[in-house]
């Protein structure tokens, strides 16, 4: 579903020196599969998962999403790519506090330019045990509850590739494990593959494939 | 989901923000608003009770005085001219017509004016009951009048010296009520017409009276009912109309230097009047612009700090699917929004605020104002807000287009 060769990825500092190369290794995750990226703070871990989702271009190498080579895309075209087939869950859940928990979900249906169905918000609320928050505002939930609205989000579109970015490191114990549950649910019945990325070790024993940075 | 319901919740994200910032744009569209109504209506009144009066001919004095007193009736006279001059004048080769005026009297402070059906023709009034005046002491009147001293038709009532509601009451000759006029919109609406024998009734002598019974052999031009060679009987002022435009050269000039009266235009000494009156609207929409500046500066600072709290959002946005334009378009969006409400609010205020001041005051009344007039301007007003709105949001909106979704993610 997902694969990369040879990608590097070069900083720009503040003063216009460039640092060193970056070279990831090559990874190839399908469908149904999940992939643990572990690495410590600085690794590079949160930039491979941006030059996968398309918010970063690498400096040189291959990205294909769905046999599709991503430097090819326009902007445009990587920004609908986006929306349809990615879905992000980051380490702060960074939902839109001005809205509530149901038009935070219908936000990925506006922006990705799809229907949107309140029938689909429904499912997931419930599927992820928050049926009841639905008209709730944000600084109304817990960060359990925030982490699991965001994973309702980067999943009401159906997308074929989740990319989460430390999910769990901001949670305690019991909900780390019922976040990382839910991730791997969530992707194995959308058909979705699922890459994690974190320096959380709670999670090693969690996902089967892993590489670290 | 739709920006507009984005947008709509931002701004109830930050309510007071967005009040005050539609608050302080309104209050300077609403000054606007007002001086663009009064001026307006005020010059279309102008304008209208001016209106088939060239020059006006009365005793030497203000010429100011002479066309507020004459053409809009709210000054006093500047004295009487001879019946027997005016009608020489009204006589010149270059006067189309002549109207006579006879002033004195007022009824609950409206003015009771002595003339003739020219001067009502003038006007283009027409009844709205009754009948029109035409023997002594038979009033018809204007239909402010009616409506506020509550006068109908055939009641009786003597009027007052002067314009105060409590002058000396000429209490020997009462006034009856013949008939009373549409709406006309002019000044004529605040007016009680007679004709001027009846005013020289109401303050002659009663001995005199007797001359007045019997026609005259040789009528006087302007008032019919003296003979042209009387040399007692004055009047207050003459509208005229002039002949042809050499008039306008000639006759200013033959009046004011061959005869005791003079001749002021009501268009010359309304400019005169406007260019005073001018300073104060200057002024006045020099504060609201300034209102407006600030309102502006406010507006745009404050979707600038609210960039500053949302490059969260607009990253996620980013990562959503949304693209640059997207977010462009909707700070634009958000500004014009703003300053739209707000300059809708202003207008609205506006005529809220003059329409309080005709309900309250019986000024705004007798001047014929209306709350309920829209002018082009304020169309102009309404784009012109938009246009600020995309200005102020303009440079917000360029660092949302730029944005490094990468950097804000990331935490950097």
């Amino acid at each position: 579903m997902i694969a990369t060769h040879g990608l590097t990825y070069r900083y720009h500092s503040k003063k216009g020196v460039l640092s060193n190369e970056i070279v990831f290794p090559d990874l190839a995750v399908e469908r149904g599969e999940s992939f643990l990226l572990l690495g410590n703070s600085g690794s590079g871990k949160t930039t491979l998962l941006h030059l996968l989702g398309g918010l970063l271009r690498p400096l040189s190498g291959k990205i294909e999403i769905e046999k599709i080579d991503i430097a090819s895309l326009s902007e445009t075209e990587l920004d609908r790519m986006r929306g349809r087939q990615i879905g992000f869950v980051f380490q702060r859940n960074h939902l839109i506090s001005a809205l509530t928990v149901k038009n935070n979900l219908l936000m990925a249906p506006f922006l990705a330019g799809e229907k949107q169905h309140e029938e689909r918000v429904d499912l997931v609320l419930d599927e992820l045990g928050l049926g009841e928050k639905k008209n709730a505002m944000i600084f109304e939930l817990s960060q359990g509850q925030a982490q699991r609205v965001a994973i309702a989000r980067a999943i009401i579109n159906k997308p074929s590739l989740i990319l989460a970015d430390e999910p769990t490191s901001a949670l305690d114990d019991k909900n780390c494990d019922q976040v990382i549950e839910l991730l791997n649910k969530v992707a194995m019945e959308n058909n979705a593959a699922l890459i994690v990325a974190t320096h959380d070790h709670r999670l090693k024993s969690r996902l089967k494939n892993q590489i670290t940075l | 989901m739709s920006i507009q319901l984005l947008i709509w919740n931002y701004f109830k994200a930050k309510k007071l923000n967005t009040g005050l910032n539609i608050l302080l744009l309104s209050l300077g569209i609403a000054m606007i608003t007002l001086v663009i109504l009064f001026n307006n209506q005020l010059e279309e009144k102008m304008t209208n009770n001016s209106k088939g009066i060239d020059l006006v001919v009365g005793a030497k004095g203000s010429p100011l005085q002479l066309i507020l007193c004459s053409v809009f009736h709210v000054d006093f006279p500047t004295g009487n001219i001879k019946l027997k001059e005016a009608d020489r004048l009204a006589k010149h080769r270059l006067v189309k017509y002549a109207i006579p005026l006879a002033l004195g009297d007022s009824y609950q402070g409206f003015r009771v004016l002595g003339t003739n059906r020219a001067y009502s023709s003038l006007y283009q009034a027409e009844l709205a009951s009754g009948d029109w005046w035409e023997k002594d002491l038979e009033v018809t009147l204007g239909s402010a009048v009616a409506q506020l001293t509550k006068l109908k038709l055939g009641d009786r009532f003597e009027s007052a010296h002067g314009l105060t509601i409590d002058g000396h009451a000429h209490d020997e000759n009462k006034y009856v009520v013949k008939g009373i006029l549409k709406q006309s919109g002019t000044v004529i609406d605040n007016l009680i017409l007679t004709t001027i024998s009846s005013v020289w009734k109401v303050h002659a002598e009663t001995s005199s009276d007797s001359t007045m019974q019997q026609l005259p052999t040789s009528p006087s031009l302007l008032v019919s009912s003296v003979e042209a060679s009387d040399s007692v009987r004055e009047i207050t002022s003459l509208l005229i109309k002039y002949k042809n435009p050499i008039a306008a050269i000639q006759l200013p000039r033959f009046i004011n230097t061959q005869t005791s009266m003079q001749a002021a235009s009501p268009a010359f000494e309304m400019a005169r009047l406007f260019t005073l009156l001018g300073v104060g609207a200057d002024a006045l929409m020099g504060f609201a612009y300034v209102l407006i500046f600030i309102s502006g500066l406010s507006i745009f600072i404050a979707l600038y700090n609210s960039l500053k709290e949302r490059r969260y959002d607009m990253a996620i946005m980013r990562s959503m699917g949304a693209s640059r334009g997207l977010l462009f378009k909707t700070i634009i969006l958000e500004g014009s929004i703003l300053t739209f409400i707000g300059a809708s609010v202003g207008i609205l205020l506006g005529h809220v605020v003059l329409g309080f001041f005709v309900f309250v005051m019986e000024e705004g009344q007798k001047m014929g104002l209306s709350a309920g007039v829209f002018y082009l301007e304020e169309g102009v007003i309404l784009a012109g807000s938009v246009v600020l709105g995309i200005i102020c949001s303009l440079l917000p909106a360029i660092q949302a287009y730029r944005v490094n979704i990468h950097n804000v993610l990331a935490g950097n």
